[in-house]
């Protein structure tokens, strides 16, 4: 059986849920298992929303599951596995799996991957494929034999879809919370005092390739002169240099313009999610093999400061 | 507040054009300039300002060869009081389980409030050895910390979430965090700063030391068989725009007024 933890979060179930499952579906193609669902606290209405994607949906409820906090999680899933013996579990590779999985493999000794963009079992064998180096370099991994692997799988890397329906039967297990070191206080949502670079038509972005504070002038009186919004990459945030409301990725804003220009960004995967539906992205990287020319349509492998004066003259006429 | 921080150093590839050993394991390094893993660059800031309000001392650790020396000065440098370095030799070829078995055996034996690590290292991008160091050591821990703030013998988290949603939680002492960038801006190191602690002597383990079963760690300790480096698959790819700084931007400009409706 595959196990795919749920991951939700104020009362939504969230999108990795259901990519996880599709790769689920394409790995019980190729090793046949059934796939089941493990959900945790959340809410009865999930059930519905995941029936069609699995043959098993295991609920476990606790008002200690409902805001997710890794020791009850642990207590729930080891019952959940105590009563499906699952060869494979999956949760997703984001905060909530990157917290949640090393502990399980820890406690529970289950051999990790983390990050994985692709996945597959062959012969009771797990072998997984990730990104190293920010995304220059992919590693091809093959484990050990073990009865049970974990593994956490990279969100945004699968469509989530299926290609034939099931019909989840459920099932019920349950839990009697404990006492737990770490408490879950509140949820909190930054406020935007900043513009919403979200409703931009044109989007001029900048990375940690922008240098220094001094530049960015430079670029926000070209991103003007177009009508463009300036957004950046997380280290431009993270350093102070433009508003955190302006981050485009995972952690930040999600953006879908009708041009995203990217300078200066690799192009992590953690940017990429946030940008990667815009509708024509453009890089400029000094980097040749820098990961944004993957997703990129149209790419320039040159100094920005370069490029900027020249193309600013260009759209002026 | 005593502190125990781990710290790795790892090869700036930013810029760099990798090259694959022939055996498919590694990259080639030689070229590569060793810098101090980003996130735990914040997360020896956040340690030095928790040392500056609260007192106590610093402790910080590698595992790594001679070479990764610089990142323990770096720290020093920076505010830390004491270093460790676990040497690399038997642990090469470890998965990050065999890494925090190595850090685990060696702190321990050390009294501390409070441990903090990086939330990822940029180079394998796993995000587990804190984890599974708290793991080991049976404290509680929180993962992606933007805030730490410490009230009455309790730690207050505030931990990033996606799409610009975070949560706090609290935590006892002692615990182990991990540092999320952007918590702080990490000070200046001046070559200068980094010679003033040349001096200070940084402790030496060796993996015969540390009453660790060698096939725990290194690649026998490893659920990882074999692993291969390969460049990124070609895909579609972005269509290069060729030619002279003017034709590039001559076509970029066509681009862009047809596709953003100027
Ligand atoms: C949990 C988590 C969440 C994250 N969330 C986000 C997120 O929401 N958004 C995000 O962006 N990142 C996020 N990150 C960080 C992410 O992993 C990368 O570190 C980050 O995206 C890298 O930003 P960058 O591309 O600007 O910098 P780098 O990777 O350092 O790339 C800089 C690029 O600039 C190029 N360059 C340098 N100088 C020039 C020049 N003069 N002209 C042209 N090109 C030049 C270089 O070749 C290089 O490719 C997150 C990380 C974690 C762990
Ligand atoms: N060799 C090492 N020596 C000391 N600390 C390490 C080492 N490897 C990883 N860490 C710590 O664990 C964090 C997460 O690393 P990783 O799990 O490899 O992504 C890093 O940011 C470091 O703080």
């Amino acid at each position: 059986m595959i196990l795919v933890l749920a991951e939700h979060r104020r009362g939504e179930l969230r999108d990795v849920t259901f990519e996880m499952l599709s790769l689920a579906e394409r790995i019980s193609k190729e090793s046949p298992m059934e796939i089941a669902s493990l959900l945790l606290g959340g809410e009865r209405g999930f059930i519905d929303k995941l029936k069609d994607f699995c043959d098993r949906i295991i609920f476990v409820d606790s008002p200690e599951l409902k805001n997710y906090s890794p020791e009850p999680y642990l207590e729930a899933i080891k019952k959940a596995i105590d009563a499906t013996s699952p060869k494979l579990i999956m949760i997703s590779h984001s905060s909530f799996g990157m917290d949640l999985a090393p502990f399980l493999s820890e406690k529970l000794s289950l051999p990790l991957i983390t990050d994985c963009v692709d996945v597959s079992l062959k012969e009771g064998r797990l072998a997984t494929l990730r990104q190293i180096y920010g995304g220059k370099i992919f590693s091809e991994i093959r484990l050990k034999p073990y009865e049970r692997y974990l593994v956490t799988v990279r969100p945004g890397t699968f469509e989530p879809e299926i290609r034939e329906k099931r019909s989840a039967s459920v099932m019920e297990i349950p839990f009697q919370a404990g006492t737990y070191k770490r408490r879950f206080l509140e949820y909190i949502e930054e406020k935007i005092e900043d513009i919403d670079i979200s409703s931009a038509d044109i989007i001029v972005s900048i990375g940690r390739g922008i240098g220094k504070p001094e530049n960015i002038p430079i670029v926000q009186e070209f991103a003007d002169e177009i009508g463009a919004v300036l957004a950046c990459s997380r280290p431009v945030a993270d350093k102070g240099w433009l508003p955190k409301s302006r981050q485009v990725g995972i952690s930040g804003k999600t953006v879908k313009p009708k041009i995203y220009l990217a300078l200066g960004i690799s192009g992590s995967f953690q940017h990429q999610v946030g940008m990667k539906n815009s509708k024509t992205i453009i890089a400029v990287n000094k980097d040749p093999k820098a990961p944004i020319f993957n997703i990129a349509h149209y790419g320039v492998v040159a100094d920005m400061f370069q490029v900027i004066p020249v193309l600013k003259e260009k759209l002026k006429k | 507040m005593n502190i125990i921080l781990c710290v790795k150093q790892v090869p700036d590839v930013t810029e760099a054009d990798i090259r694959i050993k022939k055996d498919g394991k590694d990259i080639e390094k030689e070229d590569l300039e060793m810098v101090i893993n980003e996130w735990d660059n914040y997360a020896v800031e956040e340690a030095v300002r928790i040392k500056e309000k609260y007192g106590g001392k610093i402790t910080v650790i590698t595992l790594g060869d001679e070479e990764s020396e610089d990142v323990l000065r770096r720290a020093l440098a920076m505010g830390a009081d004491e270093a460790i370095r676990i040497d690399e030799e038997g642990f090469e070829g470890s998965d990050p389980r065999g890494i925090a078995l190595g850090l685990y055996h060696v702190i321990k034996d050390l009294p501390f409030d409070l441990i903090l690590t990086g939330a990822q290292s940029a180079d394998m991008g796993w995000a587990q050895v804190g984890v599974l160091l708290a793991g080991m050591l049976n404290i509680p821990y929180a993962t992606l910390a933007v805030q730490i703030e410490i009230k009455d013998k309790k730690v207050i988290v505030k931990r990033e979430l996606e799409s610009n949603t975070f949560e706090n939680v609290e935590l006892p002492i002692p615990s182990l965090i991990t540092i999320q960038s952007g918590i702080n801006e990490p000070r200046y190191v001046s070559v200068l700063g980094i010679r003033r602690v040349r001096k200070l002597k940084i402790e030496e383990k060796f993996l015969d030391d540390l009453e660790i079963p060698p096939d725990k760690v290194g690649e026998k300790g490893s659920i990882i068989e074999s692993m291969k480096l390969m460049p990124p698959p070609e895909g579609k790819g972005a269509e290069i725009i060729e030619g002279s700084i003017e034709e590039v931007c001559e076509r970029l400009a066509q681009i862009i007024k047809e596709k953003g409706g100027l």
